[in-house]
């Protein structure tokens, strides 16, 4: 999975792009993220924290690092751990 | 990634969303996202190597710029201030190039060279008509997004490229997506080749704050359009500050309540305009932007809590920092080193290097970069104790006399602080003594008498070691300074030599 991938949810409407990888499954509402093609399936009602637009999900040891570029009901997770979301930094508008 | 996805997203989020105004014509994101598939499929369909912009900054150069990227073909918008040979010799290097702009110099310059060039509008329309395959994918974006061309101050103009990598890492790291206000507006004046023009552009598209175009800059346009389109941002260069204060002074009169927030960078700003600046304008945000092409633009910052605490202290050391640059950005790594490349400590001037996601250091010739990926900027300067970057110029315009470097900064900066100095610059002048020694070009303020060239001398011997007293001291009317308000000093120097 190399940067730049998009990769999208079977059970929401979540679009991710990955900006980093290193190993392991990610999944989102508890159903692997692929090319979109497949079956549909069913939400884990556990893992549907949601996406939101714009937004960096990150692991604990900063191995991952997702940007959602669609939002949707599932929650992002690498080997059934949830992603957090990346803390933003403010900085002044610089250009 | 590609940079396109970031126009994706902004359309996709709010389609009908204003993102551009030029000329009075309002373009939502959904438009702008529309018309660079257009041109998409025209540039894949032309074959060309490049997508050049040979023009003013319009709704045009935005399209070229998302639609090359989503064709994976790099965009290279050009100098159209340059001489006809310089821009031919450009030309003939991205050949063979779909060419937005001026048609008609093209034709002068390049003839037959395989190009093809369409005028501005006919750009923009045969992008909004142009049949986009839906199916066709996107390119990647694991390669070239942006190649510019340097001034070539020193020797042929170097082609710096930018990979989309290195300026989605510097948007997605210190722009937060979707974060303005649909009330905000940022006005935009500075040349579509510059690298604060397009990021300008990017960062602006992912934040979702509306982009105004100013293509030509006059201080008169620029307040005019700040009141009409209620312009909350605007990025200037300290030149353009100037001009904008003056023509307040002469009388010209503009309702600028709506703006919270100026930007500048792309060269020095002197140290008597920003505090005029921050007196003038007490509501407004001012933030002092330190980057290069090579790096994707911004890599310090200076931000508006510590201009305003720079400006009403009276600790030397607070207030000295409004001629500082900042502080780096958390996302990259910034080091001062020596001559024979060892890093040095605070307070001790050297070359900046810089080393991060967003630092592409490459040039199409040759990488810049060293064996650790650390990037040699050729700016000279050096860190203060609480980490603010202090410039002193470039590497190359350091004055050598005897073995003893000087930088031109501490000279010029002391010599600022006399009333009756106006602008100065020192440059190296030669001398059969010591290889170089310091020159000085003066320019004298208006209602003042000229000071003694020994007076100005006396100055710098009081207070710098004696190495640092010019040999040669005249005065001018003004200095030579580029469009970008950058100081010519290769210029001074024949003026000194003259």
């Amino acid at each position: 999975m190399k940067p730049g991938s998009r990769l999208k949810s079977t059970v929401c409407d979540s679009e991710v792009v990955v900006i980093r990888y290193g190993s392991g499954v990610l999944t989102c509402g508890g159903a692997p993220l692929g090319d979109g093609a497949g079956e549909r399936g069913e939400i884990d009602p556990a893992q549907a924290g949601g996406t939101v637009m714009g937004k960096r999900y990150v692991d604990a040891a900063g191995t991952v690092e997702l940007l959602c570029v669609k939002p949707g009901k599932g929650t992002l997770a690498l080997d059934g751990a949830a992603l957090q979301l990346k803390e933003a930094k403010p900085l002044p508008a610089s250009d | 990634m590609n940079i396109a996805l970031f126009l994706e997203m902004a359309a996709q989020a709010d389609p009908d969303r204003i993102g551009l105004v030029c000329d009075g014509k309002h373009w939502s994101y959904g438009e702008l996202d529309a018309a660079a598939r257009g041109a998409c499929a025209l540039i894949r369909a032309s074959g060309a190597s490049h997508v050049a912009l040979l023009d003013e900054s319009s709704e045009a150069a935005v399209i070229a710029l998302f639609g090359a990227a989503l064709a994976g073909v790099p965009y290279c918008p050009l100098n159209y201030r340059l001489a006809d040979a310089d821009l031919a010799a450009l030309l003939g290097r991205v050949a063979p190039a779909l060419i937005v702009g001026d048609a008609r110099r093209v034709q002068q310059l390049s003839g037959d060279a395989g190009h093809i060039v369409y005028p501005r509008s006919e750009f923009t329309l045969a992008a909004l008509e142009a049949v986009v395959d839906e199916q066709a994918e996107c390119d990647p974006g694991e390669g070239v997004c942006i190649q510019l061309f340097t001034s070539g101050t020193t020797a042929a103009p170097k082609a710096a490229i930018l990979a989309h990598s290195n300026l989605v890492s510097y948007i997605l790291g210190t722009v937060e997506f979707g974060s303005a206000e649909e009330s905000e507006a940022t006005l935009v004046s500075v040349p579509p080749y510059h690298i604060a023009g397009i990021a300008a552009l990017v960062s602006s598209i992912y934040a979702q704050r509306k982009v105004v175009l100013l293509p030509a800059f006059a201080p008169e346009d620029w307040l005019k359009l700040v009141e009409a389109e209620k312009v909350t941002n605007a990025f200037v260069v300290p030149t353009m500050l100037g001009r904008i204060i003056q023509a307040l002074d002469k009388g010209v009169r503009a309702d600028i309540g709506s703006l919270k927030a100026i930007a500048y960078g792309g060269g020095k700003m002197p140290l008597e305009l920003i505090h005029r600046a921050l007196d003038l304008f007490p509501e407004t945000a001012f933030t002092n932007a330190y980057g290069l092409t090579e790096t994707s633009s911004t890599i310090a910052l200076l931000g508006p809590e510590e201009h305003r605490a720079a400006h009403r202290s009276a600790d030397p050391k607070v207030r000295a920092r409004l001629a500082s640059v900042g502080i780096p950005l958390p996302t990259i790594e910034l080091e001062i080193r020596g001559e024979d490349g060892e890093v040095l400590p605070a307070g001790q001037p050297g070359e900046i290097y810089v080393r991060g996601d967003q630092v592409s250091g490459r040039y199409k010739e040759k990488s810049a970069l060293d064996a650790e990926g650390w990037f040699p900027t050729r700016d000279a300067g050096y860190l203060d104790e609480d980490g603010y970057l202090f410039l002193a110029g470039r590497a190359d315009d350091v004055i050598v006399r005897g073995g003893e470097n000087i930088s031109p900064g501490e000279i010029e900066d002391l010599l600022l602080t006399h009333p009756a100095i106006a602008d100065i610059a020192a440059v190296a002048v030669p001398s059969l003594e010591w290889g170089e020694a310091v020159g000085v070009a003066v320019v004298v303020r208006g209602g003042f008498a000229q000071p003694d060239a020994d007076e100005i001398r006396s100055m710098v011997r009081a207070r710098l070691r004696s190495s640092r007293v010019p040999e040669v001291v005249r005065f001018f009317p003004s200095l030579p300074y580029n469009e970008m308000g950058k100081l010519l000093r290769r210029e001074v120097k024949k003026l000194l030599a003259a």
